[in-house]
């Protein structure tokens, strides 16, 4: 019988273990209840909990918990989780009332340089005997680092990496996920928790479980790679040096979507730091598997798979070369068409990528219809999602005329004056004062097919208006000086004759100046339109660019013409009337 | 007079004087006339260069304009040469304007090209999601008519949804009226495939062809030769199978019987579990046996009156079950195949 009774005591022991870290990996899903488990099993658990004043009531500090422990249900069940484990692990019954004198003999069992309350206890299931608990200690750790990162730092602090990665070789695939999960929950907060995750060993480890059969293993040791990989180049580089991007190619081949997405982004976040690791990701042949699968109908895994490919396209003309190379277009055109949004953004950020490199990358896209597209799809969508798109325009158009040509033909100019009127934001603006710039500067008929529409007014209210950010006022001001100097279309520069501030009025004049001495029709237009009469108004200082320009303007008509529209003729008019002697008295 | 007579004391001096003065000088006027003539000529000669310079700008005035002229001439011949040689050279190698026209053509119709695509790509994309959308809503639809399946109106009572103030019922009722209801999910029984007779008499023969539904053509020309009319031998060949009564039914019959009628007293069954007697009631209560049967001498039974058993002598521990029916003479019956035995 006594046999009996010493059993029942392991097996009470090992019940409230179980029970315990259940609840705490239960209650860790939950961001309210984390608080409270940071600071339970602490002895000054009691008055750092009164300080924080969760009920406003005064009360006996005995019974604080207890209030604790009403005022929130939830708080209940870590409380008495606890309780019931210390109460076993104790094993003296007299000592359950006092929450504290249980938690002192508690943590003198555990002696660790840092009490961070639930930590330290759950380090020490990690090396529990049963698996179960192992596994379901490492969630919590896990699920509580993911919360925030002083948590994060605490798990580092506490020493439990060492312990993770140690077995995280030689256990079976529950802990392997458990135990990469909590890589991934550490990592992901700051580089340098995710540079003490590379220092204690464990990009190795992790590439062993990439390895593994279970895809559950994998997804999850993908993603601490990826959250590791995405703060900066140096960590990328050592994930590579790891030896992941193979294994990770060879995941993205595997039937799970999940763990496709998930390699997907990883070699995403690798490839975008330097060119150097996009050539590693190329080398790895990971370009051909990703683009067979744009046509996947998955909407997530696209938008990782697109966002993968522009990070590698982005670098150089031999990587943008190479992605084209793998031929997707005209697929990816498909998915300009996508519901999603964040689909249509990735795959015109992935068009735009390519097209910025070279004239000849811009005539690809533009030969395959790219450009259609991408009108299409900003006039489909709004916000940020346009920015790519406006900003793939002005690439194209900054090449060479003839692209720009290509891209007014294919109705571009009334779209890009669409967004910049309707959007509100500034930074979506400047992108497409800038496009449009760049397209109106090549020659007459570009500039004139942006003045057609009627954006130039627009621009230069943008330029003068206060509100705008210095950013889109330079651009706008660039472009507005670059698509007058070209200019010839003469119904659209009138009106900046009225309004334009003088260092603008300047270009303004001295198109009309060129325009009017060959077309009689434009100077007959001028006159009647009052273009002259506001010429003539306006002060400059004599021996100016301004001046000469005037005079160059007046010249072009006769002198009675001049002298009819310059200001003050009525006065001169009715002065010489005044002082006429009529002949006969 | 005085003077006279100085100048007479002094004749005599006065030649050589004169000579010796004048020989004095010659020297001297050689050298001077030297630099006069020095001077003299320096001065022409500064005269005569500033002359031919003068002359020497006016004719380079002359030939300025009269070169210019030549070369305005020269110019407008030159110029007009290299307009049309540049013209030539841009339109042939630089930029071909035609070609360039042609470009933005086939630019733009690729672009309608890619536009109507993808217009139609989306088209299909969203066509293909209404269509499950719709299919999504026509389940969810059935399993709430099945689940609601009680809810339908006999003839006595209309339902809910058949209002007898309504002019028609409710598209609901008729949902429900097509709708099957659901039952509980059964564990799945593993079927054993029942072999019936036929089955195996018709797969066996190695040398039976397909039975057909089709009968002989009526006007056939009968072979020549000792043979049967073809309508007979096949109908011979192809007569169904009539088992005997023995066969027919299966040899444990009687235990499906038995089988099939406890199933039927189940049906009848208000709970599985037997009613078992209020055992706390009696717990305490010890059996009493009857009179009967608690006396070593009980009434004599037949069997042991009659028959003695030998435990030891039998074979096995059970009994012997009926296997086979007796009486197979009757089942053969006027079904033989000669007419050998017939009755006549």
């Amino acid at each position: 019988m006594s046999q009996r009774q010493v059993l029942q005591v392991f097996e009470q022991y090992q019940k409230a273990r179980t029970q315990f870290v259940q609840m705490v990996a239960e209650l860790a899903t939950r961001p309210q209840n984390i608080e409270t488990l940071q600071n339970a099993g602490e002895p000054g658990a009691r008055t750092r909990v009164a300080s924080r004043a969760l009920s406003p009531r005064r009360l006996r500090p005995a019974a604080l918990p207890v209030e604790l422990l009403g005022s929130r249900s939830v708080g209940t069940g870590v409380r008495k989780s606890i309780h019931s484990f210390q109460r076993v692990f104790g094993g003296q019954a007299e000592r359950v009332k006092l929450p504290d004198a249980c938690g002192r003999c508690a943590l003198s069992l555990f002696p660790s340089s840092l009490h961070t309350g639930v930590m330290s206890l759950l380090r020490t299931l990690l090396l529990d005997v049963v698996p179960t608990i192992q596994q379901t200690a490492a969630l919590a750790l896990g699920r509580l680092a993911n919360y925030n990162d002083d948590l994060a730092e605490a798990v580092v602090k506490c020493d439990i990496l060492p312990q993770l990665v140690y077995s995280l070789a030689e256990q079976n695939r529950f802990y392997k996920k458990a135990a990469a999960f909590v890589l991934r929950a550490v990592g992901k907060h700051s580089p340098q928790l995710a540079q003490a995750i590379v220092d204690c060993g464990a990009l190795d480890t992790l590439v062993i479980c990439l390895e593994d059969f279970d895809p559950g293993v994998k997804e999850a040791a993908a993603w601490a790679l990826r959250y590791i990989a995405r703060h900066n180049a140096e960590l990328s580089q050592a994930v590579v040096d790891a030896g992941a991007v193979p294994l990770l190619v060879l995941c993205i081949q595997e039937p799970e979507i999940a763990l496709k997405r998930i390699a997907a982004s990883a070699l995403s976040d690798i490839a975008k730091h330097s060119p150097e690791l996009a050539q590693t990701v190329v080398d790895a042949g990971a370009v051909a598997h990703l683009a067979q699968m744009i046509l996947n109908p998955d909407a997530k895994l696209k938008h990782q798979i697109l966002s993968a490919l522009s990070q590698v396209s982005k670098h150089s003309v031999d990587l943008a070369e190479m992605v084209v190379e793998a031929e997707i277009f005209p697929v990816v055109l498909t998915c300009l068409k996508d519901k999603d949004e964040y689909v249509k953004k990735n795959a015109s950020t992935l068009i735009r990528e390519i097209a910025k490199h070279t004239p000849e990358l811009s005539q690809l896209v533009v030969n395959a219809g790219g450009v259609a597209a991408v009108i299409d799809c900003i006039g489909s969508c709004k916000g940020n999602t346009r920015l790519p798109g406006i900003m793939m325009l002005g690439y194209v158009a900054a090449h060479s005329e003839n692209l720009a040509m290509a891209v007014i033909i294919s109705k571009g100019v009334p779209q890009l004056s669409v967004c910049l009127s309707e959007e509100p934001e500034d930074h979506i603006k400047a992108a497409a004062a800038w496009a449009l710039g760049q397209i109106g500067r090549h020659t007459p008929e570009h500039a004139r097919a942006v003045a057609v529409t009627n954006t130039l007014p627009v621009l230069l209210s943008l330029y003068m208006s206060t509100e705008s950010s210095e950013d889109l006022q330079v651009k706008s001001k660039k472009a507005i000086k670059n698509i007058l100097q070209k200019c010839t279309y003469l119904p659209a520069l009138e009106p900046f004759l009225y309004d334009a501030p003088p260092n603008i009025l300047k270009h303004v004049v001295g198109q009309f100046s060129k325009v009017l001495p060959h077309d009689s029709k434009a100077r007959r237009l001028f006159v009647t339109s009052g273009g002259l009469k506001k010429v003539q108004e306006i002060k400059a200082e004599p021996g100016s660019l301004l001046q000469e320009y005037i005079n160059s303007i007046n010249s072009c008509y006769p002198e009675e013409i001049v002298r009819y529209y310059s200001p003050g003729y009525s006065d001169t008019l009715l002065q010489r009337v005044d002082s006429y002697q009529p002949l006969n008295n | 007079m005085a003077t006279l007579a100085r100048l007479q004391a002094r004749s005599s001096t006065v030649g050589n004087q004169y000579y010796f003065r004048n020989s004095v000088v010659d020297p001297f006027r050689k050298k001077e006339n030297d630099a006069a003539v020095k001077i003299q000529s320096w001065f022409r000669g500064c005269q005569v260069r500033a002359y031919i310079r003068h002359l020497n700008r006016i004719v380079t005035i002359i030939q300025k304009w009269w070169r210019s002229f030549l070369g305005r001439k020269q110019y407008q011949l030159t110029v007009q040469i290299q307009r049309r040689w540049r013209g030539y050279r841009v339109r042939k190698y630089l930029f071909n304007y035609y070609y360039l026209k042609e470009y933005l053509k086939v630019v733009s119709e690729t672009n309608d090209a890619i536009r109507k695509a993808l217009e139609e790509f989306a088209e299909m994309k969203e066509r293909e999601e209404k269509k499950a959308n719709l299919e999504r809503e026509e389940k969810k639809r059935d399993y709430q008519a099945r689940k609601m399946h009680y809810l339908l109106s006999t003839k006595q009572i209309p339902g809910i949804y058949n209002s007898p103030f309504r002019k028609e019922p409710d598209p609901w009722e008729l949902q429900l009226q097509k709708a099957k209801p659901l039952t509980h999910r059964r564990p799945k029984v593993k079927q054993k495939d029942s072999t019936s007779l036929t089955d195996w008499l018709a797969c066996t023969s190695t040398r039976s062809f397909p039975r057909s539904e089709i009968l002989p053509p009526i006007n056939r020309k009968q072979c020549q030769g000792p043979f049967r009319d073809i309508t007979e031998v096949l109908e011979q060949r192809y007569r169904p199978l009539e088992p005997t009564l023995r066969v027919a039914e299966p040899i444990d019959e009687l235990k499906l019987a038995r089988e099939e009628l406890r199933r039927e007293e189940w049906l009848q069954n208000v709970n599985d579990n037997m009613f078992l007697p209020f055992s706390s009631y009696h717990k305490n209560e010890k059996y009493i046996p009857s009179m009967h049967l608690s006396s070593k001498y009980g009434p004599v039974s037949c069997k042991e009156q009659f028959r003695s058993e030998n435990p030891k002598k039998w074979i096995c521990d059970k009994d012997f079950q009926t296997i086979l029916p007796s009486f197979e003479l009757f089942s053969k019956y006027g079904k033989l195949y000669s007419k050998a035995g017939q009755i006549v």
